[in-house]
């Protein structure tokens, strides 16, 4: 059931995006492009710290996030 | 409109020309509006209908990721492991479109930990892993594709994993998919004709969404499946035992041939004004061995000066145990599948750690536009509740929890080129 | 459990197509008359658009913090020292609050062309700027003819195109 939901609110969010216009600004994304702000600057640190974690936790998956960045292009 | 290919704003031109009234009367200025109103409509019902074709007809293409290369050394020292090496990483561009990376990673380890101590004696091992990547963009789509190996002397895993990343809302979203597939094969050293199989399929989705001018979130679903031999042929779980002088023995663990898990992650963004970034994150896991568990992290980026960044960090983990594991079985065979891998138990770990970074721009060599070198400190104590502390000999059941901690360092030369 | 692979597999089969049906989205088409502008400029001077009227105009919108505007630059600077003399200017918008960055980045890479400081964004915001970097390409007329939202390696040569096309005119 919660799938079917799921489902929905996707295609939803996919459906409104024709009428929505982008809150923020191409030209006020300059925070983003600062190295600062992701969710892990340096990729061999990131993979070795989820590797420690990984060989003695019973928890796997959705170690990482993507996304911010400056918008370029 | 960018992005429409010439040959079609070519034909739409044409075709507008010859319907347009090319009348030396009208006003230089609304004739060419005119015409332009036109090709705009027609552009438009050309966008629409090319997109509902599939054909991608986008006005933004995606960034490829920096070339860089890394070199880290990284140390892991607690509950009786030592673990060492180096990872190696390289990026660089190739053209407009591609990028490509390789990665080289060594695992030496030296164990004496706490399952070798009471049931098995120490070795040490090495690992090596090697990657391969390529990252290519089109348009507003970025696609990756990776193919690891990893070696060591009774285990070989390979895996591949595609993944798709597109943005929209003006690039205030993204929404990525990743399917990853892997084969390992499990050797047992010592018994030559010991060859089993494990295979897994990560199915991952990921929403990162911009909310404001210093905030992001993520939200990132995995999905994962194994299928295999799926537990350690040398490790064993205990039974009560009266016959033993111990009052305990042992027998091989025995694990289901299949296991699917479920984790679902919210991860958060923030910039302060003072500029220092703070992020914090969630993810709930279950799975079908009936493991719970819960990730809550909390970090800081705080730069200084001008070339300095520090990073503070803190993570708490929480699993319950799984269900057919067990510290101490009543008798032999008790179940059908038994489990005594602390990683299995029910336990808590929390992390305290700290970074501090050093940015440079050096005059020379010319071809390195800036480089970074980093220290990272962790350190790890994990609290068991249910796997007891057997070096501790005492009654069977009644030896303590078992907890240990653990340093790990990662120090690392990054350089941008 | 299978149940989640498959509910798993259509909910990316869907999301795929949902990508490739909504990618085509919503700028703002700029053709037309450049809305005319004020801005300060960086040698102090107030700078307006029209007094550029008769000149092929090219509009470029940029940051310092946005990797492709910097790739951008000096190969505008090319084109402004080779077709200034025969009636074309750049017009280098910089979009952001804190002008020092951009200084910083003028002084390791400067450019012979004017740059103007858009700090409070009025003038990002009235030419609905979708991208990092924008291009706008006005012709003598003060119409704008071409418009770019992105930078990759080889756009520069068909800003020159476009140049040479209404200069021509």
């Amino acid at each position: 059931m919660k799938y079917k939901i799921l489902f929905v609110a996707i295609i939803g969010l996919q459906l409104t995006a024709c009428s929505a216009e982008p809150w923020v600004k191409p030209y006020e994304r300059a925070h983003f492009a600062d190295p600062i702000m992701s969710f892990s600057r340096d990729p061999v640190a990131a993979a070795y710290t989820n590797h420690v974690y990984q060989a003695r936790e019973g928890a796997r998956g959705a170690e990482s996030s993507q996304g911010g960045g400056c918008g370029c292009n | 409109m960018p992005g429409v290919p010439k040959a079609v704003r070519v034909a739409v031109v044409g075709v507008t020309d010859r319907a347009l009234n090319k009348s030396s009367l009208c006003y230089r200025n609304r004739c060419i509006k005119q015409r332009l109103i036109t090709r705009r409509i027609l552009f438009r019902i050309l966008v629409i209908t090319l997109s509902t074709l599939g054909v991608l007809v986008p006005l933004l293409a995606a960034v490829l990721p920096e070339d860089r290369a890394d070199v880290l050394y990284h140390s892991y020292d607690g509950g009786g492991i030592e673990v060492t090496g180096p990872s190696i990483l390289w990026r660089k561009m190739i053209g407009k479109y591609n990028s490509v990376m390789a990665n080289y990673y060594i695992d030496a380890i030296s164990s004496a930990s706490i399952d070798v101590i009471t049931s098995a004696s120490p070795y040490s091992e090495h690992r090596t892993e090697k990657s391969v990547g390529l990252t290519s963009i089109n348009e507003a789509t970025t696609m990756n594709l990776a193919y690891t190996t990893s070696s060591e002397n009774d285990y070989d895993a390979q895996s591949a994993h595609i993944g798709f990343s597109h943005d929209l809302f003006g690039d205030l979203t993204t929404v990525s998919l990743g399917y990853s597939r892997g084969w390992d094969e499990v050797g047992k050293s010592g018994d030559p004709t010991f060859a089993e199989d494990a295979d897994r399929q990560n199915y991952r989705l990921g929403f990162s969404q911009i909310l404001t001018k210093n905030s992001l979130i993520g939200l990132d679903f995995e999905t994962i499946t194994d299928e295999g031999f799926l537990n350690n042929p040398y490790r064993s779980v205990r039974y009560l035992d009266a016959t033993s002088a111990l009052g305990y023995s042992y027998e091989p663990e025995v694990y289901p041939r299949t296991r699917t898990s479920n984790a679902v992650a919210i991860r958060a963004l923030y910039y302060l004004p003072y500029r220092a970034a703070i992020r914090g994150e969630y993810r709930l896991y279950t799975d079908t061995w009936d493991i719970n568990a819960q990730t809550f992290g909390l970090g800081y980026t705080h730069p200084l000066e001008k070339d300095w960044i520090l990073d503070f960090r803190y993570r708490y983990y929480t699993q319950t145990h799984a269900d057919f594991y067990s510290d101490l079985f009543p008798f032999q065979q008790s179940q059908n599948f038994l489990a005594r891998d602390k990683e299995l138990s029910s336990f808590n770990d929390q992390t305290i750690g700290i970074g501090i970074s050093y940015e440079f721009s050096p005059q020379n060599p010319t071809f390195i536009d800036k480089g970074s070198l980093s220290l990272n400190y962790d350190h790890i104590r994990f609290d068991y509740d249910d796997f007891r502390d057997l070096t501790v000999v005492t009654a069977p059941g009644q030896e303590p929890a078992y907890s240990f901690s653990a340093d790990t360092v990662q120090f690392f030369l990054s350089i941008w080129y | 459990m299978m149940n989640m692979q498959i509910v798993s597999v259509r909910v990316m089969a869907l999301m795929l197509g949902g990508m490739m049906l909504i990618s085509s989205a919503m700028a703002k088409d700029m053709i037309g008359p450049a809305p005319d502008f004020t801005l300060r400029s960086m040698s102090g001077e107030n700078l307006k658009l029209s007094e550029f009227r008769g000149d092929v105009i090219l509009i470029n919108f940029w940051a310092s913090w946005c990797g492709p505007c910097r790739q951008e630059m000096p190969l505008l600077d090319q084109l402004y020292q080779r077709y200034n003399p025969i009636g074309f200017t750049i017009l280098g918008i910089n979009v952001e609050e804190d002008s020092d960055q951009a200084m910083q980045l003028l002084k390791e890479v400067p450019v012979s062309f004017p740059i103007l400081l858009d700090t409070q964004n009025k003038i990002s915001k009235l030419y609905n700027l979708v991208g990092m970097p924008s291009t706008m390409i006005v012709d003598r007329d003060g119409n704008i003819r071409y418009q770019h939202f992105a930078y990759l390696p080889g756009y520069e040569k068909k800003y020159e195109e476009q140049i040479k096309e209404l200069i021509r005119e």
